[in-house]
């Protein structure tokens, strides 16, 4: 059977299940909507523009966000990668760093910036940073030896040799290190709203929940991960496929 | 003499076990213009004593010299060509060529010398190519051209056919013959295989194994082009063989009697 129909099949019998959970009236409405119900929640809250309005704000402060964790952890990650002293150092802590899950910065944001939209940023750019550097300092120090060596036989050393074959030979990880970087940055992005004064989806999400608004908590659930795995299907992933065949990493 | 090895050792320092020699007193004399191979069982130190003349390692006793110019670090005037793939998967082919070439010439000159030395090696329709669309033998062949840009005095060439198959390698040694005889080049060619060394060399330099050293030197008058059932060529394979046997066999021991110590 086509891929296509099996997942359409899928979606069909799911959503068939959740009507007769619907119709068989086990739970009061508001705790279990129709998905007709959630449907035309969606399609109000996109016609009457909330939604898109809410949309545009989470895009900008990812955009934002994501963007200078995208600087910040290459400049962390080739400073680990180049220099063993800050590797020794400070590598460690990167690695614990990143192991905090980011809903536990946003209280330091909100102390620190208020309930603005900078303390937002800030929560997707520690969220997005720290998986970065680490994917650039393993990046560095996986460049193939005999690269290094063969262009040092071409009379070709130190800032040449970075940015001639290190930079360009650490390409694929660094696209790994992006794609992470918006996986992070995007569950960031949620729990920082969540908590927020709003504008965005995941202020939405917290409006909703705060107006026992089960449709509408649904609905936005549905965008988040919709968003989350279009974005990353058509953008991500195959920059990732194309860069890793280019680069020879991966049988065509 | 034009590249000269003089007493040279090289030794690894261990913090657990000490310093490890892997060869000392070295001495090596080639003219302009001569093929030479080295051949040795594995763990004699033959590629590591052209890294060491490619300015790769460092020497640890004793210098090289090449036209009285001692050498301390990598230069324009050794091109190498190394058995594992080493093109940049960024570039094509022909960037790929005109990489050694970028800091001393204008691009529309180095261009054209990039595909003088792809027309070289036959590869100039490959030109657009990226190296993961080419063969292995493309890509050493790629790989010899890039060497060659340079206008290196010395080709350095390790193992640069070991990866590929036997009919693959049979066309490259003719190769390698015609390019040798159109540059004029010097070439060093580091190989485990008798074959090859005979087939390609004016010279062979046998090594054997710990301590790594020089055990013998074959002057290979044979005319080119060599076949192999040339009676000439059969009885230099079988000389090489017999000096060779007692080294190989005297490495598998080793080997062996390390797993049962382990």
């Amino acid at each position: 059977m086509n891929i296509a129909i099996k997942r359409l099949l899928f979606i069909i019998v799911l959503l068939g299940i959740w009507q007769g959970i619907y119709v068989a009236g086990l739970y009061p409405n508001y705790i279990v909507p129709s998905p007709v119900t959630v449907g035309t929640t969606l399609v109000e809250g996109f016609v009457g523009g909330d939604l898109l309005r809410a949309l545009a704000a989470s895009f900008k402060h990812l955009l934002i966000g994501l963007s200078l964790s995208i600087v910040i952890g290459t400049l962390l990650g080739v400073i680990l990668g180049k220099s063993k002293q800050a590797d020794e150092t400070a590598g460690m802590y990167l690695i614990a760093l990143q192991s905090i899950p980011s809903i536990v910065w946003v209280p330091l944001a909100i102390l620190l910036f208020g309930f603005t939209e900078t303390a937002v940023i800030f929560v997707v750019v520690v969220g997005g940073t720290f998986v970065m550097a680490l994917n650039v300092r393993s990046a560095i120090h996986n460049v193939p030896p005999q690269f290094v060596r063969a262009a040092r036989t071409m009379d070709t050393k130190g800032l040449q040799l970075f940015y001639r074959v290190e930079v360009p030979a650490s390409v694929p990880y660094f696209i790994q290190g992006v794609r992470l970087a918006w996986a992070f940055s995007w569950r960031a992005l949620m729990a920082g709203e969540f908590l927020s004064n709003g504008p965005g989806l995941g202020y939405s999400l917290s409006f909703a929940q705060d107006y026992a608004r089960m449709d509408q908590v649904i609905g936005i659930i549905i965008i988040i991960g919709v968003i989350g795995a279009v974005v990353d299907m058509l953008v991500f992933s195959k920059l990732e496929t194309n860069v890793m065949k280019r680069w020879g990493l991966l049988k065509t | 003499m034009f590249l000269e090895v003089n007493d040279v050792g090289k030794s690894f320092h261990d913090n657990q076990s000490g310093s490890f020699h892997v060869f000392s007193n070295i001495d090596l004399s080639i003219e302009q213009n001569q093929f030479v191979s080295i051949l040795g069982p594995s763990g004699c130190g033959k590629s590591t004593l052209l890294s060491m003349v490619a300015g790769l390692e460092s020497i640890s006793e004793g210098t090289i010299t090449l036209e009285d110019s001692t050498i301390k670090q990598p230069g324009p005037d050794r091109g190498m060509v190394f058995q594992e793939p080493s093109l940049f998967p960024w570039l094509n082919v022909e960037e790929n060529v005109m990489f050694p070439l970028k800091n001393s010439t204008s691009k529309q000159e180095a261009k054209e010398r990039a595909n003088t030395f792809l027309q070289m090696v036959h590869l100039s329709r490959f030109k657009h190519h990226y190296t993961h669309e080419l063969s292995g033998g493309m890509q050493q062949r790629v790989a010899i051209a890039r060497a060659l840009a340079m206008d290196p005095k010395v080709l350095l060439m390790d193992e640069p056919f070991g990866a590929l198959d036997e009919q693959t390698r049979h066309i490259l040694h003719d190769e390698l013959m015609k390019i040798w005889q159109e540059t004029q080049k010097t070439i060093l060619f580091v190989t485990h295989s008798i074959q090859e060394a005979i087939k390609l060399s004016d010279r062979v330099v046998v090594m054997g194994t710990r301590p790594g050293r020089i055990i013998a030197d074959f002057n290979i008058d044979v005319p080119r082009p060599r076949e192999r059932d040339d009676a000439d060529v059969i009885q230099l394979e079988k000389d090489v063989m017999g000096l060779l046997e007692g080294e190989i066999n005297k490495v598998l021991k080793e080997e062996l009697s390390y797993e049962h110590s382990d």
